[in-house]
């Protein structure tokens, strides 16, 4: 009896911690899942997609808001956008002046660089948006769909950017916008994104609804730059302590064989 | 080591004879490893091994993740992203750590609950209990201060929140919460001294560990009948037991390895899971989360603390007979203390002379209850503060309390046990054939 008292204990335990957020989001609108290349254990990121949200980044998102926790160089990496090396300093030579306290002036960045913060002060930094904004609870508010979906926090994004309704008010002097995925329902961010606002060399696919994925699967990678590193160490781990796990079983039968006889009943 | 009869080290070479009368630490290493353990332990005991890992683990992460990570307000949530991005498996090392955290306290929940139902806790065996409840309060401590060294919102706020409760207190309550913060609110000095402590508990829960296994080693292991194993000769100890290595080490290995698989797949996949995501936003003074909710592993003892508002009777009565010096606010610090005390003082509280809750028909159900309760608890301690949760938690709170201090003295007086074995080798024989006879049947 006790085994499945613990078991049932286990599980609702991890299921009743899940329902935990759930409660907060009702009050949201739904949302929306996305088949992002990185959902899932094996999820990978897009290199292209990621390239491509970069450009959408540094057109638009770059004038107000910053990543001020992400270094420049880290463009380059295997798992990320993964630009080569010369392109990743004609990056942030043309497009980031740094304060270089050396010099005490501005110069071009390097990739050595972060990415410059926030340049508007009530933009919030972008570096780890993705994990702060979980969109995900399900099923049943239990979060475990997280497995194959992700935290839900790219999506977020995609439906904050293409949430907006059009209506718009002014409130001390300040306006808002509406928009169906933001909490309070008005947000003081006018639509940054429009259908074919970013061109692309390669001529992608430039609806608003592309370009919202597309910035959202990059600032998933801003977040969380080293996810596929860490899927792979998972993978490794779990591949190994299975094994493991096989051998030590037999070992164990072994070992007891001699006192257990065979078992009865 | 005293207790169960068995035998002990003895030094063959010269040099082991050279080293055993100055140092007699191999036989220390052998009395300590091939201690006789009562042959019946079922799968509920290789939590023991599982923590015992769990605090390896959080020390030899810590230590490394200390290495990168700067205790300052205005550097601290920064560092942490440097040991994600720029840290060699950084990222790994703390989603390990932060995981590793909750592995640790489900594995000790688990503990706790396999000792609540087998009576671990009572005669001999109670300062064994009362060790490990020292360390579990340790452990909440070194958690919920471990949590804080991120500086995020919920850092930031929940330390606010925590530290709060002790300014409940009355008369000194405001000068301790100050003497604890090194200031009049949550900032660099309560990071700093929080990095420090941090650092410095698991170290103290360590010792305790040692004393722990101390302790059950001289009283030796309990086991599923509650029956004790039988030492008037090392022949009868011997039917009744068998030596730790290789039996139970290979047994718990064996378990380890398939909850650290599973432990990996959450850790590789779905790292954030038992996070709240609000952490991942920098502490900010000025901007009060929604919600504002602790741990998973807190959870429970968090429903308690907001179960006894003021419009609670008992409150209201407690508040009227003291003239006001305990109000609504120290009533539930001391009802969530209250509830692990109650808890540490099982030993005292459990009047059956049955040990084992296989043998107590009565007793398996209240049981049963409390554990569901912990689960409800642990459910509503993430609700808004708001109806239907708070009459349910105080339902659950007082279903605790119930069980612990009226239920369990009951029962000893009210309920017919059934007979436990006479002896450790006639269960396990019930499950298993002697394997001389095995072997004549083959």
């Amino acid at each position: 009896m006790f085994k499945t008292l613990a078991i049932s204990a286990v599980t609702a335990l991890i299921l009743s911690t899940g329902g935990g957020f759930a409660e907060v989001d009702k009050k949201k609108a739904e949302i929306e899942n996305i088949d992002f290349s990185f959902d899932g254990p094996f999820g990978k990121f897009d290199p292209n997609q990621l390239q491509r949200g970069l450009q959408i980044y540094t057109e638009v998102c770059a004038a107000c808001h910053g990543l001020k926790f992400v270094p420049i160089r880290t463009l380059g990496d295997e798992g990320g956008p993964a630009l080569p090396e010369d392109q990743v300093r004609a990056y942030a030579d043309q497009n980031f002046e740094v304060f270089d306290a050396e010099l005490d002036d501005y110069r071009p960045a390097i990739p050595a660089d972060h990415f410059p913060a926030s340049a508007l002060e009530n933009a919030p930094d972008l570096s780890l948006m993705a994990k702060k904004r979980a969109g995900f609870h399900g099923p049943y508010g239990l979060g475990l769909n997280q497995f194959f979906k992700g935290m839900g926090g790219p999506e977020y994004i995609t439906a904050i950017l293409t949430g907006y309704t059009g209506e718009e008010k002014d409130q001390a002097g300040v306006t808002f916008y509406e928009n169906t995925a933001f909490p309070s329902g008005w947000i003081a961010m006018a639509p940054p994104l429009a259908d074919e606002q970013v061109e692309f060399e390669d001529g992608h696919k430039n609806e608003l609804q592309d370009l919202s994925e597309d910035v959202s699967a990059f600032l998933m990678w801003t977040a969380e730059p080293k996810m596929m590193a860490r899927k792979q160490a998972g993978f490794a781990g779990v591949l190994f302590l299975t094994v493991l796990s096989v051998l030590l079983y037999l070992t164990n039968k072994r070992v007891w064989a001699p006192v257990k006889g065979k078992k009865t009943s | 080591m005293a207790g169960i009869p068995h035998d002990h080290y003895e030094p063959k070479s010269g040099a082991e004879k050279w080293l055993h009368s100055r140092l007699p630490i191999v036989g220390l290493i052998y009395d300590t490893i091939m201690i006789p353990t009562p042959k019946n332990l079922n799968w509920m005991w290789i939590w023991g091994i599982v923590l015992t890992f769990c605090l390896v683990l959080q020390i030899a992460t810590g230590v490394v993740l200390a290495m990168h990570y700067t205790p300052q307000a205005d550097m601290a949530f920064a560092s942490v992203e440097h040991i994600m991005r720029n840290v060699n498996g950084g990222y790994m090392l703390r989603y390990l750590h932060t995981n590793g955290a909750s592995l640790f306290f489900v594995a000790v929940y688990l503990h706790i609950f396999r000792g609540l139902y087998y009576g671990s806790y009572k005669a001999p065996r109670e300062i064994t209990w009362i060790i490990g409840m020292l360390i579990y309060l340790m452990m909440m401590g070194t958690a919920f201060m471990g949590y804080v060294l991120p500086w995020g919102q919920m850092s930031f706020w929940g330390a606010t929140v925590i530290t709060g409760l002790f300014g409940a207190i009355p008369f000194i309550g405001e000068p301790l919460q100050t003497w604890l913060l090194g200031g009049p609110a949550v900032d660099n000095a309560t990071l700093n001294r929080f990095f420090s402590l941090h650092y410095l508990l698991p170290f103290v829960i360590a010792a305790l560990v040692a004393v722990h296994i101390w302790a059950f080693h001289t009283t030796g292991n309990n086991n599923p009948t509650g029956v004790e194993v039988r030492r008037g000769s090392k022949e009868e100890v011997e039917k009744d037991t068998l030596p730790f290595w290789p039996y139970f080490v290979l047994k718990d290995l064996f378990a380890l390895a398939v909850i650290l698989a599973i432990f990996f797949a959450v850790v590789g996949f779905m790292p954030n899971y038992l996070g709240d995501p609000i952490n991942y936003a920098e502490a900010n003074p000025l901007s009060t989360p929604e919600h504002i909710v602790p741990e998973w592993y807190f959870l429970p003892f968090y429903a308690i603390l907001r179960a006894f508002t003021s419009e609670v009777w008992v409150v209201q009565i407690a508040s009227f007979l003291t003239g006001g010096i305990i109000d609504a606010k120290f009533f539930g610090v001391l009802a969530m203390f209250g509830a692990i005390a109650v808890m540490a003082l099982v030993p005292w509280l459990d009047t059956s002379r049955v040990r084992s809750g296989r043998y107590r028909p009565m007793f398996k159900w209240w049981f049963a209850l409390l554990c569901v309760d912990f689960v409800v608890l642990t459910w509503l301690g993430a609700r808004p503060a708001e109806e239907p949760y708070a009459s349910w938690s105080l339902i659950a709170s007082t279903y605790w309390f119930l069980y612990f201090l009226v239920i369990l003295p009951l029962l000893g007086v009210i309920e017919k046990p059934t007979a436990p074995p006479a002896t450790i080798e006639d269960d396990f024989d019930a499950h298993y054939p002697k394997a001389s006879d095995a072997a004549a049947a083959e």
